[in-house]
């Protein structure tokens, strides 16, 4: 092959040949292999990465995505501003946490038909649709974060929410009234602050600067009717 | 520059007598300096000036076109939905408070919107007016009935996905049959005002932002307050939507013009009657207990004495 390669590009040849016509003369003999190795190392590289995440065991699969959602709920408690929420965002942690709300959040079965507390589906919608909603009012006002990226923060920013419920819960097992409400309503009332600090932090900044409040109210919205639901439930 | 040599109509004699004197010759046009103290006004670099010339120099009519310029993408691309939302937050605070004080005279459209409706206003005052009616109700009734023995506190939660389609169906459905209306009157009788669907949406929505805090302060549980806040509300948005309306209608049928202004604020009535009698309860009733009870007594004393 090598002779092949050469004769016709030889320069100290007098006459010009045509292209390929040393081939004729060439015979494979036994001793010229013919087989071996193709790979580039850097190539082999990638291939070894690819197999390793299929050959690799469930629970290392498992503890990489919920190390992965429990970084980003970590970014949420104590929000400074990142990119890492921003750029690695998933949507398990909004799931987790908008099926326990609305687990939490539905009445019972009996006793209040028309007149209760939201149902499992209402409060699933509200939430999705509410977080589609503020996504699209902030891509159609000119902001410059993909649809995903903005439904991973909302989602996660529930986190401080989630968490008033459960404070919530717990008080009401103690004996209702005033001081009760009291301590829900302040409960409810710092979380709701600390929702949005958190989702600010990570949305102000997409935002063209001169409609930064008009991006931000409805994430104001969206946060306080969650805490109504939340500061309004009666088991 | 071929493109701004063939607008140049004076110019088209000399290419006559050119070809006349020299047939074989092509006719490109190339410029010299011979030219320019021909061109009248100053020079134009672009074509799209040349359009304003030749269309009216009108003030009104260059921000017509404008307006029709911006809408130019087609309709299932997401940048045409984005023309809708092109304001900053000053407009919308500006526009916001136009529909608060109505001034007489002067039209909400053409003063604040100037050819840029915006469906962000509308659909987040509307949300927000959703939000307001079914929480303050709530609340309302929650006080109401505080003392009695035998009320069990529910949130109701049934009546935001009511609020939200009443809301929602009077702000978007009202317009398109006023518009519609507008639009069959328009060909029967030339008005110089017409506005667009987008902008009628656009008055609504904003006329509707007074209510947000109406419906708050109807949490006070007195029969005579709440109407008051009423008919305040009603005067503020009403005088808003029939300003804005009248000129639309002014050059037609009297009786037309006076029936739809009047249809326009009692749509409006209707809407905030509506909301407080279905979502507010009347803070009388836990009184007609006590006050039944009195005369029973009075009249077993007056018996027995």
């Amino acid at each position: 092959m090598a002779e092949a390669a050469e004769s016709p590009g030889d320069p100290r040849t007098t006459s010009p040949r045509p292209l390929f016509a040393g081939l004729s003369e060439i015979s494979i003999s036994q001793d010229i292999p013919v087989e071996g190795e193709i790979t580039i190392p850097m190539r082999s590289r990638i291939r070894e990465l690819d197999s390793s995440t299929l050959n690799e065991s469930v629970q290392n699969t498992i503890m990489r995505d919920l190390k992965a959602v429990g970084k980003k709920f970590m970014h949420v408690l104590y929000p400074r501003k990142s990119n890492t929420l921003l750029r690695d965002w998933d949507l398990w942690g909004p799931l987790v946490l908008c099926v326990t709300l609305a687990l939490m959040l539905q009445r019972g079965s009996a006793d209040n038909e028309n007149d209760g507390g939201p149902q499992f589906a209402e409060v699933f919608v509200i939430i999705w649709f509410g977080a589609v909603t503020i996504t699209l009012n902030s891509k159609l006002l000119g902001g410059n974060i993909s649809f995903f990226q903005s439904l991973c923060v909302l989602g996660y920013c529930i986190l401080p929410l989630t968490v008033a419920l459960l404070v919530c819960r717990l008080v009401l097992l103690a004996k209702p009234g005033p001081i009760n409400f009291i301590v829900r309503l302040f409960v409810v009332i710092v979380m709701f602050a600390w929702s949005i600090v958190a989702s600010t932090a990570f949305l102000a900044d997409s935002q063209p600067p001169n409609r930064k409040a008009l991006a931000i109210y409805p994430v104001f919205l969206f946060y306080f009717v969650i805490s109504w639901m939340i500061l309004t439930f009666t088991p | 520059m071929a493109a701004v040599d063939d607008l140049q109509f004076e110019e088209f004699g000399d290419v006559a007598t050119a070809l006349a004197a020299n047939p074989d010759a092509t006719t490109i046009n190339i410029e010299g300096p011979g030219e320019s103290p021909k061109r009248p006004g100053p020079p134009r670099g672009s074509g799209r000036e040349e359009d304003d010339e030749l269309l009216g120099n009108d003030d009104s009519d260059k921000t017509e076109l404008l307006a029709g310029q911006k809408k130019s993408s087609p309709f299932w691309t997401f940048e045409y939905y984005q023309t809708f939302f092109d304001v900053d937050t000053f407009q919308v605070f500006d526009r916001i408070k136009g529909s608060l004080l109505p001034i007489p005279g002067k039209n909400f459209v053409r003063l604040y919107i100037r050819s840029n409706p915006d469906l962000y206003g509308p659909f987040w005052i509307c949300a927000t007016l959703v939000f307001a009616i079914a929480i303050s109700g709530n609340l309302s009734n929650f006080l109401i009935h505080l003392g009695e023995k035998s009320y069990h506190y529910v949130p109701e939660f049934r009546k935001v996905s009511i609020a939200a389609t009443v809301i929602y169906a009077y702000a978007w459905l009202v317009p398109f049959a006023l518009w519609g209306f507008l639009l069959w009157r328009n060909s029967k009788v030339m008005n110089i005002v017409s506005y667009s669907f987008l902008e009628i949406v656009c008055v609504y929505g904003y006329s509707l932002f007074i209510y947000i805090p109406t419906a708050i302060l109807w949490i006070i549980p007195q029969k005579a307050v709440r109407w008051i806040l009423v008919m305040m509300a009603l005067g503020i948005s009403g005088s808003v939507l029939a300003m804005t309306f009248w000129p639309a209608v002014r050059e037609d049928n009297r009786r037309v013009a006076l029936a739809t202004i009047v249809t326009i604020v009692l749509l409006h009535t209707l809407l905030s009657v509506g909301c407080l009698a279905y979502f507010f309860d009347a803070p009388e009733v836990d009184h007609l207990p006590t006050t039944a009870v009195v005369p029973n007594q009075t009249v077993i004393a007056a018996k027995s004495s």
